[in-house]
């Protein structure tokens, strides 16, 4: 039962994921994505850890991704994106090189064997347990996790701001810095 | 019971479906997603080792790293924003003003 | 008193200061008050120290002051300042004869260009000569060693905008750099062989184990060889024997005052101080201290015979002035060290007398040096003939003026010791001496005057302030010889029995007194006849009538004399000439080539790198993310199949 609640996921996954990558268009790639990481958060769940499982899907699926959404539709990327979609030359060395490196981690694990897996406890799938660890251990980590999301909020705030008028971005080069050859194509354009 | 290995090797094929988007994609927000695939294999990774070692700590550095995920994702979408209003384009090709 | 020790050096190095640096801006009043007050108040603390310290009794029979310890580690470097019998005379000749020429300098220097800097040389020099008699060890010696060779340099070459000066200056610096190397050479095995340069103790420590010098070996020779001979290959340099003598004429570029106060009467006698101040260590190596005196015979007549073909006026006098020196380390080598010093005092006295008479007759005739263009001055400068006759005499070794006695000691130390060769030699050279100088008596202040008009128009005797010196040194040059009268004409050899106890030597092989009185004898009857041949031969209306007719008898004679032996042109040949091929060469292919080009090439390797490698900044994020991509596989390839 178990092995076949984690080969379907893990096909789920890696299939959603190719979706990912090679769709052309970002909303469906994104939609996509959400399948990929609920798979995950099953194989977590499976791995004993149903928090994370939870958090996987409240935070990655529906705030993360939303984001994701979010942007896309105020860009309004759908076309741009036809254009965005060629790949370069560098396919060719990166999917050798994407294969060269599973295959790696598959020549590590199948020379280390199977190491003996330790029973599931309770006190590893438990809540407490972990709640206890990060606010007792990891207490300062987390504080600090905290602050840089603050910051990431702020830095986000005036990233995203819109320049009043008459002051250049302080951020980024306006289109007046631009080299003629750098001026966006028409059809770039929506 | 799966072995472990199996999350693991998974976890690898994640990561290189992740690794192939974000070095092929020219869209910025296209990167940005395979970036996440990569980040979501490396949590695999994290908890199937947490699971065999029978240790929490992996768990709880998925924890810290899906919070810096989340921090990550609005800055840089931020980013995109941002560049998107001067450049009118977030293919990252044309983004090469940093260039000799 | 003799706390204020110190003073002494620093008062003149405070006047350098006052007038080096703030020298422009002051009156002339000013300078002149610095300048000559420092070497003044020197001269009164150095008297009352003196006055102290005769008078005293002292641990060592030395006064010991340490200002101050330079330590790092295990090793320290007392600043330190010793009055002793023997720094007690050249503290007096010092500041005595230092102060004069100061004195002097001021009425000399008057109207010349940078008067306030010629009184910062010349009080540097008076505080470096000052630390270099005064320290106790040899360090503290090496810094005033080196100090006088500066000031040297910078008052040979002071009048920087004529082209010889500063290639004098140079030459003496250069020169100066041989034997300065040797003396360092010298002072470092006896640092390494007894850790410590303390005079003290070092010559109690060689004195009572002669064995820790005469049995070690350093270099091959036994280490009491060694370092005699490496400071006396330091003392070449400094007090110009042979082979190192040939920066002294050239130095007479300077000044004259400079001339008579470095170059005659105090730093070039640096040398024989040192070596009388090291006798330990030359008694424990009979050989070098021979080699010492024959190099100083050697100096002694060699030089004597280029004085006599000089028209120069100060070049006769520095010949002169190395051919003396070479006396005195004729003396040293024969272990009389008294005799030595003797001679360093009165030679300070009739030299410097000498060098400002010229002085005085060069200023009378506005510059001029030539010999050949001067004659009949005495009915001009009464005061300047007279006291240059009384310089003229004393160096010739007349009685009873100074000259005699200290150079019938050192004769005497040569008759004493069988050394009949270098009496002989030093026989010769009184000779030489008594008729170069009254050569240049003749040509300058007798016959009739044989320079232009306007000069003649212009002789005048020089101001009070240059004739008040000129008397002082004169009456110093009678009277100085009495310190030293031999016992046999019924003195009683007080300079000797002073110094007596800092000499660690046996005393000299005594003779018979009627041997000692025919040898005096027949001394003076050479310098008398020296004399009298200069006044046959110079005396008449036209002096250098007769040099004519022997220049014309004896052409090659005459024209190697003239020329100093060639012996500049043989160095320039010998030494300066490879050397400069030399350095030309290290210059346009080492330097251009080697080293320049090493340089080059590292630039030129950076810039293809750089022009090669900037291809690979695209500016595009994503090949840069291959790149990382690659590199993280590499690195995996060697974790996985490593």
């Amino acid at each position: 039962m178990e092995t076949l609640i984690f080969l379907i996921f893990a096909a789920l996954a890696v299939a959603s994921s190719l979706v990912v990558v090679a769709h052309r268009s970002p909303v469906y790639a994104t939609m996509s994505l959400v399948v990929t990481l609920f798979s995950v958060a099953v194989l977590f769940v499976l791995l004993g850890a149903p928090f994370l499982g939870a958090l996987q899907i409240l935070i990655y699926a529906g705030a993360i991704v939303v984001l994701f959404l979010f942007v896309i539709m105020l860009l309004n990327l759908q076309k741009a994106s036809a254009a965005a979609g060629r790949r370069g030359g560098q396919l060719w060395v990166a999917l050798p090189g994407a294969l060269l490196f599973v295959g790696m981690v598959g020549l590590v694990f199948w020379r280390a064997g199977a190491p003996a897996l330790q029973p599931l406890t309770a006190d590893l799938v438990s809540l407490k347990g972990l709640a206890t660890a990060l606010f007792s251990d990891y207490l300062l980590p987390f504080e600090i996790v905290g602050l840089l999301l603050l910051v990431a909020v702020i830095g986000a705030t005036v990233a995203a701001r819109r320049a009043p008028d008459g002051e250049a971005s302080r951020l980024l080069p306006r289109e007046d810095f631009v080299g003629a050859g750098d001026e966006p194509r028409k059809e770039a354009r929506s | 019971m799966v072995p472990i290995s199996w999350y693991l090797m998974l976890a690898a094929l994640l990561f290189a479906i992740g690794t192939i988007g974000a070095l092929t994609r020219r869209n910025g927000i296209s990167i940005f997603l395979s970036i996440e695939l990569m980040l979501n294999a490396a949590n695999l990774t994290l908890v199937a080792y947490s699971r065999q070692m029978g240790d929490r700590t992996g768990q709880l550095i998925v924890f810290f790293v899906m919070a810096v995920a989340a921090a990550e994702a609005a800055v840089g979408l931020a980013l995109f924003i941002a560049v998107f209003r001067s450049r009118r384009t977030i293919d990252v090709n044309r983004l090469n003003l940093m260039r000799w | 008193m003799l706390e204020l020790l110190w003073l002494i050096p620093i008062l003149p190095l405070a006047g350098a200061a006052v007038n080096g640096l703030l020298g422009r801006r002051l009156p002339k009043a000013l300078v002149t008050a610095v300048g000559v007050g420092a070497p003044l108040l020197s001269l009164l603390v150095a008297l009352g120290c003196l006055w102290e310290y005769a008078h005293g009794q002292f641990p060592n029979d030395a006064y010991d002051q340490v200002l101050y310890a330079w330590t790092t580690g295990d090793l320290s470097i007392p600043v330190a300042f010793l009055l002793d019998r023997l720094s007690a005379v050249m503290l007096f000749i010092v500041t005595f004869v230092g102060f004069w020429i100061h004195v002097y300098s001021a009425g000399y220097m008057a109207h010349e260009e940078g008067y306030s800097r010629y009184f910062a040389y010349l009080n540097l020099f008076m505080s470096a000569m000052l630390m270099l008699v005064l320290g106790n060890n040899y360090l503290v010696m090496f810094v005033g060693w080196e100090g006088v060779g500066l000031c040297s340099y910078l008052l040979i070459g002071f009048y920087y905008d004529q082209p010889f000066p500063p290639y004098a200056g140079k030459k003496a610096f250069i020169v100066n750099r041989v034997g300065d190397f040797a003396f360092l050479v010298g002072m470092f095995a006896l640092f390494a062989n007894f850790g410590t340069l303390n005079y003290h103790d070092l010559f109690t420590t060689i004195a009572t184990q002669p064995g820790l010098v005469t049995d070690h070996y350093t270099m091959g020779l036994p280490l009491a060889s060694f370092v005699a001979l490496c400071f006396f290959v330091g003392a070449m340099g400094k007090s110009a024997q042979i082979p190192l003598y040939v920066w002294l004429p050239d130095a007479m570029a300077g000044p004259t005052p400079v001339s008579a106060l470095i170059h005659a009467a105090t730093m070039v006698t640096a040398g024989v101080y040192m070596v009388v101040r090291s006798n330990v260590i030359y008694q424990l190596a009979p050989g070098v201290s021979q080699f010492v005196a024959v190099i100083g015979a050697a100096t002694a007549i060699f030089a004597a015979t280029i004085a006599i073909a000089q028209t120069d006026i100060k070049k006769v006098l520095a010949y002169s002035t190395v051919s003396q020196l070479g006396y005195m380390f004729l003396a040293a080598g024969l272990g009389a060290y008294s005799a030595a010093l003797f001679h360093v005092m009165t030679h300070a006295f009739f030299k410097a007398l000498l060098f400002l008479g010229s002085g005085s007759v060069i200023h009378a005739m506005g510059g001029e040096q030539d010999m050949s263009k001067m004659g009949g001055l005495k009915k001009y400068l009464p005061s300047t003939f007279r006291t240059y006759v009384i310089g003229a005499l004393a160096i010739a070794g007349i009685p009873p003026l100074a000259g005699f006695f200290s150079k019938d000691e050192i004769l005497h130390a040569a008759a004493a010791n069988g050394q009949w060769v270098l009496w002989a030699v030093g026989l010769i050279t009184a000779g030489l001496t008594a008729f170069y100088m009254f050569r240049s008596v003749f040509l300058t202040f007798f016959g009739s005057f044989r320079g232009t008009h306007e000069q003649e128009h212009h002789l005048h005797e020089s101001p009070p302030v240059m004739t008040i010196p000129l008397w002082i040194l004169a009456a110093g040059a009678v009277v100085a010889g009495f310190v030293g009268v031999p016992k046999v004409l019924g003195g009683i050899d007080r300079f000797h029995e002073w110094l007596q106890p800092v000499l660690f030597h046996p005393g000299q092989p005594e003779m018979g007194a009627g041997t000692e009185v025919l040898l005096i004898a027949i001394a003076v009857i050479v310098a008398a006849a020296g004399i009298f041949l200069a006044w046959r031969a110079y005396g008449g209306e036209d002096g250098l009538a007769n040099e004519r007719a022997w220049a014309a008898r004896f052409p090659t004679l005459h024209r190697v004399l003239a020329n100093k032996y060639y012996v500049d042109e043989i160095y320039d040949a010998l030494i300066v000439r490879p050397l400069a091929v030399l350095s030309r060469f290290f210059w346009k292919v080492v330097d251009t080539y080697v080293i320049d080009g090493t340089i080059n090439a590292g630039a030129y390797l950076t810039e293809l790198t750089g022009d090669v490698g900037r291809f690979s900044t695209t500016g595009n994020v994503r090949s840069y993310a291959l790149y990382f991509f690659v590199g993280v596989l590499l690195l995996g390839c060697w974790i996985a199949f490593g």
